[in-house]
């Protein structure tokens, strides 16, 4: 219990130290459709860390609704929103920040989860544990991973 | 609806080769004898959906699961009608009676009770799921503890109840002095809950029939319960089941048993008014 907690205090101010420099999630500043012009972190995004997030269920578990020919080394890619190949030629980068920041932004009432967003939920709950949890929640990925993933969806290129 | 039939259209455009898509056209015949409704005309009340056909979650199964559900020595679900039927016979609490001593036999006594239930009581003037009726009876006819809502024991009696409408449509009222509680369920289906902001609906009225990860989506309907699940090997409630699902979209559930998870029963069971009652069934 003892290295739990010291590791979640690193986790804490790591989180903290990053701070600094992002833009938090009710800061964001969503354009008329959606985009986001301005990095969250102004660090250049890890286009290969970004497909680690896509692919991992407990992070972005992108897949879970998306197919995506790169991604094919994970299994079980879901069938409710489009195919991502390509999005890279569909959407600019400031639209795709936008897009997995707060989808809902873009594509009104999109079943597409806010990966941004920290409060105006109903019933927020504590992660999956199905007790209450309290605003504002940690956003469901930090600003370098949208910045990450937003990297790898821009090298989803058909032409 | 459109949005659905574009998503659908995309979906075989981009993936060929899931033939998975959408539910089977099996037909669930149990024991070689009792023909089960697993799709019907859908009741009145969700023309606004835009879904025409309702079907038992049956259809979304793999085959290996499927017949499971088709023969009782291969259900693993029959196995808790057995004990449910030894409790039915067991003397409990102060008044020193078991359901048996005023209600005989179930085949006799309990026979479409399943079908109508969550049910408008006249004397306790509210809408009664199947376990409350069984904890009022334990409480005030038998003297006894309730049963946990969502425990094993539970989920034995509603298995034993629930087998004597096999075959029966599910015919619950919504009308009258149930509708407010009916209307109540349905407000909560469509709200979006959670950090993920998803409703039922989102998974079980627009996306039914796609896959979500490794999970071929249902319409959700309850007419299967208490269904036996190969995942965590035992029967499970239908509260347990919607808290399981209100949980995954990362929000802080409602109770078993809470007037909320009440209301919703009775607007999920009325989704699928016309199915026959499968319970107990099979799911992954
Ligand atoms: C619960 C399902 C779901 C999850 C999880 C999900 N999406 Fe989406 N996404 C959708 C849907 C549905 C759409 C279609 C837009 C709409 O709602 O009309 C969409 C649209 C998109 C689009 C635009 C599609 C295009 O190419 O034209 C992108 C890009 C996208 N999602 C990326 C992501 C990324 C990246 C993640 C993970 C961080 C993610 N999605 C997670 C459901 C989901
Ligand atoms: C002392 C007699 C008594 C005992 C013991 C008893 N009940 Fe009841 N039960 C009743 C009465 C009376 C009703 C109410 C009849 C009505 O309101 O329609 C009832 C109603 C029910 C109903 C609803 C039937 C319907 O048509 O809606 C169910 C289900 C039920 N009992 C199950 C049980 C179970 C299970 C047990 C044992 C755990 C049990 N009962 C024990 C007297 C009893
Ligand atoms: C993120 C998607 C999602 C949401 C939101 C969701 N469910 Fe589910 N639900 C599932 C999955 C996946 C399964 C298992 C496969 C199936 O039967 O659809 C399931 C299964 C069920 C079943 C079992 C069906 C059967 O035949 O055994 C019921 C009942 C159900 N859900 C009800 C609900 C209700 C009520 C809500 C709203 C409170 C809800 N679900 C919200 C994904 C979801």
């Amino acid at each position: 219990m003892r290295i739990l907690t010291a590791t979640c205090a690193a986790v804490l101010m790591t989180a903290v130290s990053a701070a600094a420099d992002e833009v938090a999630p009710d800061d964001v500043t969503f354009g008329e459709y959606g985009a986001v012009e301005t990095s969250l972190t102004g660090t250049e995004g890890d286009a290969e860390n970004g497909a680690m997030v896509m692919k991992t269920k407990s992070m972005g578990n992108c897949i879970s609704c998306h197919q995506v020919s790169a991604l094919s080394d994970a299994p079980f890619h879901g069938e409710i929103g489009p195919m991502l190949d390509g999005a890279g030629d569909r959407w600019s980068e400031a639209e795709l920040r936008g897009i997995v920041s707060n989808a809902k932004n873009t594509f009104p009432e999109s079943m597409m989860p806010a990966y941004y967003k920290s409060s105006g939920f109903i019933r927020p709950g504590d992660g999956f544990t199905g007790k209450a949890g309290e605003e504002p929640l940690p956003p469901l990925l930090s600003a370098q991973q949208i910045e990450d993933v937003v990297a790898f969806l821009m090298t989803q290129k058909e032409e | 609806m459109k949005l659905k039939a574009l998503t659908a259209a995309a979906a075989l455009l981009v993936a060929p080769g899931l033939a998975l898509a959408g539910p089977d056209d099996d037909t669930l015949v149990i024991n070689g004898e009792t023909e089960m409704v697993t799709k019907t005309e859908a009741p009145a009340h969700m023309e606004e959906t835009g879904i025409s056909e309702i079907i038992s979650g049956w259809h979304f199964r793999s085959d290996e699961t499927q017949a499971l559900e088709m023969d009782d020595f291969d259900n693993p679900g029959m196995v808790f009608v057995d004990i449910g039927m030894e409790q039915w016979e067991t003397v409990e609490g102060s008044a020193e009676k078991s359901c048996a001593s005023c209600h005989d036999a179930p085949e006799d006594s309990m026979t479409g009770v399943r079908a109508v239930y969550p049910k408008w009581n006249e004397e306790a003037e509210e809408v009664r799921t199947l376990a409350q009726q069984i904890n009022a009876c334990r409480e005030d006819q038998m003297g006894a503890e309730p049963y946990g809502y969502t425990s094993g024991e539970m989920a034995n009696m509603e298995a034993l109840i629930s087998l004597q409408s096999r075959g029966m449509p599910v015919d619950v009222a919504i009308d009258g002095p149930a509708q407010s509680t009916w209307e109540a369920g349905k407000e909560l289906y469509y709200t979006r809950t959670g950090q993920l902001e998803l409703s039922c609906a989102n998974c079980h009225e627009n996306n039914y029939g796609n896959m979500i990860r490794a999970d071929h989506l249902s319409q959700g309907q309850i007419n299967g319960f208490p269904v036996y699940r190969l995942k965590n090997a035992k029967l499970n409630t239908v509260h347990a089941r919607f808290k399981g699902c209100v949980r995954d979209t990362r929000a802080e559930t409602y109770s078993p048993g809470s007037p909320e998870f009440v209301a919703l029963e009775l607007y999920v069971a009325s989704r699928g008014n016309g199915l026959s009652v499968e319970g107990p069934s099979v799911r992954n």
